[in-house]
């Protein structure tokens, strides 16, 4: 809570020198049950993922003998090579450009509209539209998809990219609304103030305190938002059709569908269709990890 | 609405403020608020999904209601909810308060553990849909009597993965939270404690557990209302299977509306998700307690 403020004010220096000389944790002694439980869990992760790893390298008359623990002595890539040739590619990029495209709208939107929300907290208008969007935490969206999919046919967006877009940028508000407001209520008043006092407007103080000050909170929102429209499965199954317009999770629905029966083909292309976010994890982790700790516990 | 605005404009300079709000409240109208009113609207009409759509007042919440289908499915989103978050929480607030912690190999678990989250719901179901396979799977592969069983083919067995493959997924989220939950807990009350002569477990439950009320709120509100939306993954392990053994109230709406192109009834299954959706959420907001939460959601 303090941290991310105390991080991004401006006096850095002093406030880091006395970190170190923060009396440091002592008082929790080891933590067996939490220790067990986590080697246990760790396991319990880690199995699924080593065997679904191992098999999309064995070729599929090996895949029946051989023992599943064990990686396969003459490991192949056909697996792989044939996923990509089932235009694994396009899937991709549609996956890329629905993600984007939903993701930067609904970022900025509700940044605009927390700040609103916190600093027009006087207004109403502003309570009752906090309301509107909290009320999208309570209720299952996915309850809404009949509605939503008779007025993407109305606007004749079906089986578009821009039918997957909008609804995501809609279900994506709420949750953002929520953590960014609380991250732009923890920036001091007295900043907001002296901003006032030289003249600033709302737009440059919106953009030259707030969103600086905020920064981690938007990567988190961000990152966290780009992983759900990434990973979405149900908007893309009832708004799209043709095989073009696939998303790489339908897509990998689709595949197990052609490929049933061979086993190592559709586990390559889970691995293949996680890849991704997996090297985006490899690279963002710590703020991914930091930012949904602090994002969600408030 | 725009009465009120203008008149705001002309009392504070804060004029702006409203408009800042307007593109995220106008997507969000748009495609979350009409669609609410919508699916209550629709489930007053007979529509296949592609043609027209006639008002056919309560045929639909008829068919619903006396479909002995309904309580059945209720009662799978009841148990897939209850006993995921039986299974869930205790596992996550003993995982949070471990990575909350200073443990030698927390870094290393802390790489792996969060894998999960990054993974579609259609991967996972897949996955494992491969992994439980009674003939080539895990059980089948190293011989084990036990791990081979029919797990998706028996009603049980197949509600059991599903908790299961449901808790895979979601106690790494939920565990970041309780980590999160517990680092914000003052440091002074262990210490505290620790002078009070209070060991480890004394201080889990009389310090840590207390002290992660909200925490636990959240989570579950997060997890109750989420596990209503378990669709995806239902649908690709099982498709509601064996029977209808995991057929929960969203997969049950997908298949009345998308499946059978019965758009009416389904709209009805989704009023009822909403309904129970925000009974749920009111029910967590009252058992929190909290003044902010409260007036909050007066305002909707």
């Amino acid at each position: 809570m303090t941290t991310t403020l105390t991080g991004s004010r401006r006096p850095q220096k002093t406030v880091q020198r006395e970190r170190p000389r923060h009396p440091r944790r002592t008082a929790r002694g080891r933590n067996w049950a939490g220790g067990l439980a986590g080697w246990l869990w760790l396991g319990v992760v880690v199995i699924p993922l080593y065997w679904t790893l191992i098999t999309s390298f064995k070729a599929q008359n090996r895949y029946y003998a051989s023992n599943p623990l064990v990686p396969t002595g003459d490991p192949t890539l056909d697996n792989y090579r044939l996923v990509i040739e089932a235009d694994f590619l396009r899937y991709l990029v549609n996956s890329v450009v629905v993600t984007a495209g939903a993701v930067v709208p609904a970022v900025l939107f509700s940044f605009m509209a927390a700040y609103a929300i916190v600093r027009g907290w006087r207004m109403p208008v502003m309570r009752a539209m906090n309301g509107l969007f909290l009320m999208g935490l309570a209720i299952p969206l996915q309850a809404t998809v009949i509605p939503v999919y008779l007025i993407i046919i109305k606007l004749q967006l079906y089986d578009s990219l821009l039918a997957l877009i909008l609804p995501s940028i809609a279900f994506a508000i709420p949750l953002s609304v929520l953590v960014l407001s609380n991250f732009i209520r923890d920036v001091p008043k007295e900043l907001f103030d002296s901003m006032r006092v030289d003249g600033a407007t709302e737009w440059t103080t919106l953009w030259r305190l707030a969103a600086p000050l905020t920064r981690p909170a938007i990567l988190t929102v961000t990152i966290f938002n780009a992983l759900t429209i990434w990973n979405g499965f149900l908007l893309p199954l009832i708004l799209t059709q043709s095989p073009d317009r696939r998303t790489l999770p339908l897509a990998l629905w689709t595949f197990q569908g052609q490929y049933g029966v061979n086993v190592p083909a559709v586990v390559a292309a889970v691995v293949l269709t996680t890849l991704p976010v997996l090297v985006l994890y490899a690279f963002g982790r710590r703020q991914l990890l930091s930012g949904l700790t602090a994002g969600f516990s408030r | 609405m725009s009465s009120l605005t203008d008149q705001r404009r002309r009392r504070t300079p804060r004029s702006i403020l409203p408009w800042l709000a307007t593109p995220a409240l106008v997507i969000y109208v748009g495609f979350a608020v009409i669609p609410l009113v919508g699916v209550f609207a629709l489930s007053f009409t007979t529509w296949d999904g592609i043609g027209a759509i006639h008002v056919s007042g309560l045929t639909s919440w008829r068919a619903v209601l006396t479909d002995p289908g309904l309580p059945h499915a209720l009662g799978v989103t009841f148990m897939v909810m209850v006993v995921s978050w039986l299974v869930q929480t205790p596992v996550c607030i003993l995982l949070g308060t471990f990575m909350a912690g200073r443990q030698r190999y927390r870094a290393l678990l802390g790489v792996v553990y969060f894998v999960p989250l990054m993974l579609s719901s259609a991967a996972i179901a897949l996955a494992y849909k491969a992994l439980l396979d009674p003939n080539f799977g895990l059980g089948a592969g190293l011989k084990i009597q036990v791990l081979s069983q029919d797990w998706l083919g028996r009603p049980w067995l197949a509600f059991g993965v599903v908790v299961f493959v449901v808790s895979w997924q979601f106690i790494p989220f939920h565990s970041l939270i309780y980590q999160g939950g517990v680092q914000q807990i003052p440091k002074s009350l262990y210490e505290a404690a620790q002078l009070d002569g209070a060991g480890r477990i004394r201080q889990f439950f009389s310090i840590t557990l207390p002290q992660l009320k909200y925490t636990i709120i959240t989570s579950s509100t997060l997890m109750v209302v989420g596990s209503l939306t378990f669709f995806d993954l239902i649908f690709v392990l099982t498709e509601g299977g064996p029977g209808d053994a995991t057929r929960v109230l969203a997969l049950d709406m997908y298949k009345r509306g998308f499946q059978a192109s019965l758009m009416g009834p389904a709209s009805a299954i989704a009023v009822i998700l909403v309904l129970v959706g925000l009974a749920l959420a009111l029910m967590l907001r009252r058992l929190g307690g909290r003044d902010a939460g409260a007036s909050q959601l007066e305002g909707a």
